[in-house]
């Protein structure tokens, strides 16, 4: 674990300006949606753009007041994505009206989702104010994450199952998964016992080769991440969730012990776990099959497990070409869940591999300000917490990504700040939140003046006090 | 829609993407800022594995520490004094209570004190007139002394000696 240090500027004016383009962007974005329809200026647009614009406007204010020093590029990258994938719903959302007027929109419930969640992410700014603060909640976070994954379980009234995978609850309102949430708690688990175990685990252990092993027992924690995936994927059924939640503890602990040793035992673990679930669940095998064999003509018809959904995926994104269809003219409709799992296959239709680059790139520049924030700070506990949020999100796309490009098997996670679904976007303004809270500490200035009343008061030459000097002191 | 309707609309279009790479570009462009690190911007400690690839960048592993038992007047009036150090702090100074009495006029009373912490021996200032100096440096906090490095006070140096 390694510190790099940032000459220490607000760069608060820097954030403001990214953020009037990054407005500009998800306006035009929901302007141009509408554009064909002769309904550019609707409802939606307006409370969309004026949702967007006040709710970032006052992140602002709060990151300008709270966490002066935090890193300026992050908030403008959300905005920007998330009013993208506002646009895109809104746009989905008028051709699914089209050819069925009863249908009810998706948008609008996004908007108040997206309020609530930005809201979140500020109030978490104003109450924490130090990350360090969760460390002491290590071992609470890890019941509350067990919890959490649990509760999808439950009797009825509360777990759901819908579409094969007990991943909900409902909740008064609609419906929620607690799993997105339990992708942070466990995130603040691993941080907190590795930061505190590091030591241990990187010293004992048996040297085989060039590798050093770890010792029997501390792989217990892992056999125990091992445990929890494996149990999402059997009971659950949700092959995404499984391999974020293993993914993200091989990361950890890679970058809390740098043993290669990790790597090789978690992906010996993931091919056995692969091996068991191909064998024991048809529904598994049935995903493999629709991956390897998309464009055969009885997988693609089969149900369910057909590839019908990432083959659409893949024409719409050939439809798209170079530059796109433009938006608002192409037909990413025609995909089945276009709006969540496949929203970005909708978007490369219409904004081309030029648009969906764009966005990729966007997603990069985010996780490498995470893992910057990683490198600046200067405690364990912070530099583990922000490496493993920032990868959740990279892990997240690229499973999606991957999955809609027919790279890896098509699995069900959402898009980052992007596909409809309140409970995912309110747990990464949240992550963002918490990545704020670290860029702050690893950017702001070490306080160099004296603490204020460790010196008697100075004396003038002339034996008369000194005038006094109204000198700034660190509050905090 | 009309012929000139649509042109606009294609253009739209078009001046989208082109936003679209403005954003990214111009948050790369503020990032590049960030990239000039600090004055130390030689990464953290050399994990295991660089060490292996690159021998030289192991540090130096510190010199075996003999512990202090000794202090020696080097310079001064009480030039060839020794003095025995146990386990308990050493007061230098002109005052009487002091430790080690110092008949030297650019001493003050109550002038530094010498103590043990851990296997080693830290010297501290005590506010003096004319400052105490470790190795010709002046002391503004305290420091530890290893054996053999000079320490004056006024016109008086002295030693620690294993």
């Amino acid at each position: 674990m390694s510190d790099v240090l940032t000459a220490p500027r607000s760069r608060r004016n820097v954030e403001l300006l990214l953020l009037v383009l990054a407005l500009a962007v998800a306006i035009s974005a929901s302007y141009l949606a509408g554009i064909d329809r002769e309904e550019a200026f609707s409802e939606f647009f307006w409370t969309q753009g004026l949702t967007l614009t006040l709710m970032s406007l006052f992140l602002h204010i709060v990151l300008r007041v709270r966490a002066k020093y935090a890193d300026p590029l992050i908030l403008p990258i959300v905005v920007a994505l998330n009013g993208l994938g506002l646009a895109m719903i809104h746009r989905l959302d008028l051709s699914a009206m089209q050819s069925n007027p009863d249908f009810a929109p998706v948008a609008s419930q996004q908007v108040m989702w997206t309020a609530v969640a930005m809201g979140a992410a500020a109030a978490l700014l104003i109450l924490l104010r130090d990350h360090r603060l969760l460390r002491r909640f290590t071992y609470i976070s890890l019941i509350v994450s067990a919890v959490l994954l649990l509760l999808p379980l439950a009797p009825a009234p509360i777990g759901l199952e819908i579409n094969g995978a007990r991943i909900w609850i409902s909740v008064g309102i609609g419906t929620f998964q607690p799993g997105e949430i339990a992708k942070i708690t466990l995130a603040i688990f691993f941080a907190g016992y590795l930061s505190t175990n590091r030591d241990l685990i990187l010293l004992a252990g048996k040297k085989i080769g060039p590798l050093q092993f770890p010792r029997f027992r501390d792989l217990a924690p892992m056999a125990a991440a091992w445990l929890v995936s494996i149990g999402v994927l059997i009971f659950q059924r949700d092959l995404g969730s499984s391999i974020l939640f293993f993914g993200l503890f091989m990361v950890m602990i890679y970058v809390a012990t740098s043993r290669v040793s990790w790597v090789l035992i978690g992906l010996a673990m993931i091919g056995v776990g692969i091996f068991v679930a191909l064998e024991l669940f048809s529904h598994v095998a049935l995903r493999f099959d629709s991956w390897l064999n998309a464009f055969s003509p009885d997988v693609y018809d089969r149900v369910p497990g057909g590839s019908h959904q990432v083959v659409q995926g893949l024409f719409g994104l050939a439809n798209g070409g170079l530059a796109g269809t433009g938006l608002g003219a192409g037909r990413p409709d025609l995909v089945t869940y276009a709006n969540s799992d496949m929203i970005i296959a909708a978007l490369g239709e219409e904004l081309g591999l030029i648009g969906v680059v764009a966005v990729v790139m966007l997603y990069v520049l985010l996780v490498s300000r995470g893992i910057r924030a990683a490198l600046g700070t200067k405690d364990g506990f912070g530099k583990l917490l922000a490496c493993g949020l920032s990868f959740t999100i990279a892990l997240q796309c690229f499973v999606v990504i991957g999955g809609i490009t027919r790279l890896i098997p098509l699995t069900g996670l959402t898009t980052p700040f992007m596909s409809a679904g309140g409970s995912s976007l309110l747990a990464n303004w949240l992550i963002v939140a918490l990545i704020l809270l670290i860029s702050e500490t690893a950017r702001r200035p070490a306080p160099t003046t004296p603490m204020k009343d460790s010196f008697p008061a100075a004396v003038g030459v002339n034996g008369k006090p000194m005038k006094k000097r109204t000198t700034k002191v660190a509050t905090r | 829609m009309s012929e000139a309707g649509e042109l606009t609309v294609t253009l739209f279009r078009f001046g989208f993407l082109i936003l679209l790479w403005v954003l990214v570009l111009s948050t790369v462009g503020a990032l590049r800022r960030d990239l000039a690190v600090g004055r130390r911007n030689r990464v953290g400690a050399p994990t295991a594995r660089e060490i292996r690839r690159n021998p030289e960048l192991m540090e130096e592993p510190p010199p075996a520490r003999a512990a202090a038992r000794r202090l020696v007047v080097t310079e001064g009036p009480l030039a060839g004094t020794n003095l025995d150090l146990a386990a308990s702090p050493i007061l230098l100074g002109r005052a009487q209570e002091a430790t080690l009495v110092l008949d030297d006029d650019y001493a003050s009373g109550r002038h530094a004190r010498l103590f043990p912490q851990g296997s080693r021996w830290f010297i501290e200032d005590l506010g003096s007139t004319n400052g105490t100096y470790l190795a010709g440096a002046q002391l503004t906090r305290a420091l530890p002394v290893e054996p053999n490095v000079p320490i004056r006070i006024g016109k008086t140096v002295i030693e620690l000696r294993p």
